[in-house]
């Protein structure tokens, strides 16, 4: 039988003097993980943006679980994004968007 | 629940607001204690000016001098003149004859090195040796972990993976310390672990570094500091006034 991938959900929150769009996050995210683990540590997360909120400017991401803290490490070290300083910091990481949604309350 | 310290927050201590901006900013991202460094000829009033902007946000200050001394002479004059007016005592080893001498003084608390000149990293296992029988720590700096790019960060991952294994192997405690100028390079503790593992740290360590390894060294310094300290573990513990 095949296992199936665990995943978590990341929720990020992005600090900036200029506000970014949706598109430019996930591309400096993406870019970020490319740099530091290559084109096989990007197969192996499995990156992918799953929700917006831009009255918060909070984002969730959903990785797979064992590159997690690489995934987290790569969000970490991005400053610039489109010649804009910004920085990004993980609020919460669940598994479930549900746990993720239960974490944001407390 | 752990209790997170940032020992090198880099704070502009003649731009008050921006100090403030960095000091609530360290506390929204949990840490607890931080040590801000001061120039060794610093005011008293302005330790104090910082220590109200810490107290009245609620976060736990200590104060911090760099020392980057020239030759052995000049680190231990230093050493005498100021190891008891800071909490924290940093040496940055600009070569290895310092580098030596700061690691076997008990005087020491950190040890830094250089992050762009790898020539200037001397934190082989004989200094570790050195460093782990006079209980000071490794400090490695995070911020010119985001400032850096290419070769640059590749050559400092790669020595800094060399030093952590040096260090977990012969016990020396490893800090992890922002080193941040401004909020834009601050993180929080868990992004700090996180980013920590690029040059194979465990987590478990990256978390000890962040919070029990520096809660450590300034609760021994505060006690040592304290005028009731006579020697490690005897203390005045009541004082009996004589006619």
């Amino acid at each position: 039988m095949i296992k199936r991938e665990k995943r978590r959900y990341l929720a990020l929150k992005v600090e900036t003097e200029q506000p970014v769009s949706e598109q430019e996050v996930l591309e400096t995210v993406q870019e970020s993980v490319l740099r530091l683990f290559g084109e096989y540590g990007a197969s192996k997360a499995n990156i992918k943006l799953i929700k917006y909120i831009p009255e918060i400017n909070q984002f969730v991401f959903r990785c797979s679980h064992i590159m997690l803290d690489n995934i987290r490490a790569a969000i970490t070290s991005t400053i610039m994004l489109n010649r804009k300083n910004v920085s990004f910091h993980v609020l919460n990481v669940s598994g479930t968007l549900k746990g993720l949604s239960k974490k944001k309350k407390t | 629940m752990k209790q997170f310290a940032d020992l090198y927050l880099r704070v502009p201590i003649n731009n008050l607001p921006q100090a403030e901006k960095m000091i609530s900013k360290a506390l929204e991202l949990g840490y607890r204690i931080v040590a801000i460094p001061f120039p060794s000829d610093t005011h008293r009033e302005k330790i104090k000016e910082i220590k109200k902007i810490c107290k009245d946000s609620g976060l736990d200050f200590a104060t911090r001098v760099n020392l980057s001394p020239r030759n052995a002479n000049e680190l231990l004059h230093n050493l005498r003149k100021f190891r008891r007016k800071f909490e924290i005592v940093t040496v940055r080893c600009l070569t290895k004859d310092i580098a030596r001498h700061a690691a076997k003084d008990r005087r020491v608390d950190l040890l830094q090195f250089s992050v762009t000149n790898m020539r200037q990293r001397f934190f082989d296992e004989q200094e570790a040796q050195l460093a782990s029988q006079a209980l000071s720590s490794l400090e490695i700096e995070l911020s010119p972990l985001l400032q850096l790019t290419r070769f640059s960060r590749v050559r400092l991952l790669s020595i800094l993976r060399k030093e952590a294994a040096t260090a977990e192997r012969v016990k020396v405690p490893i800090i992890l310390s922002s080193g941040a100028t401004d909020t834009q390079l601050m993180r929080g503790p868990y992004d700090f672990a996180s980013l920590s593992t690029l040059f194979d740290l465990p987590l478990a360590s990256a978390y000890r570094a962040l919070s029990e390894n520096p809660a450590l060294i300034v609760e021994r310094n505060r006690e040592k500091l304290n005028s009731d300290f006579i020697a490690p573990g005897i203390r005045i513990t009541g004082r009996k006034i004589c006619d």
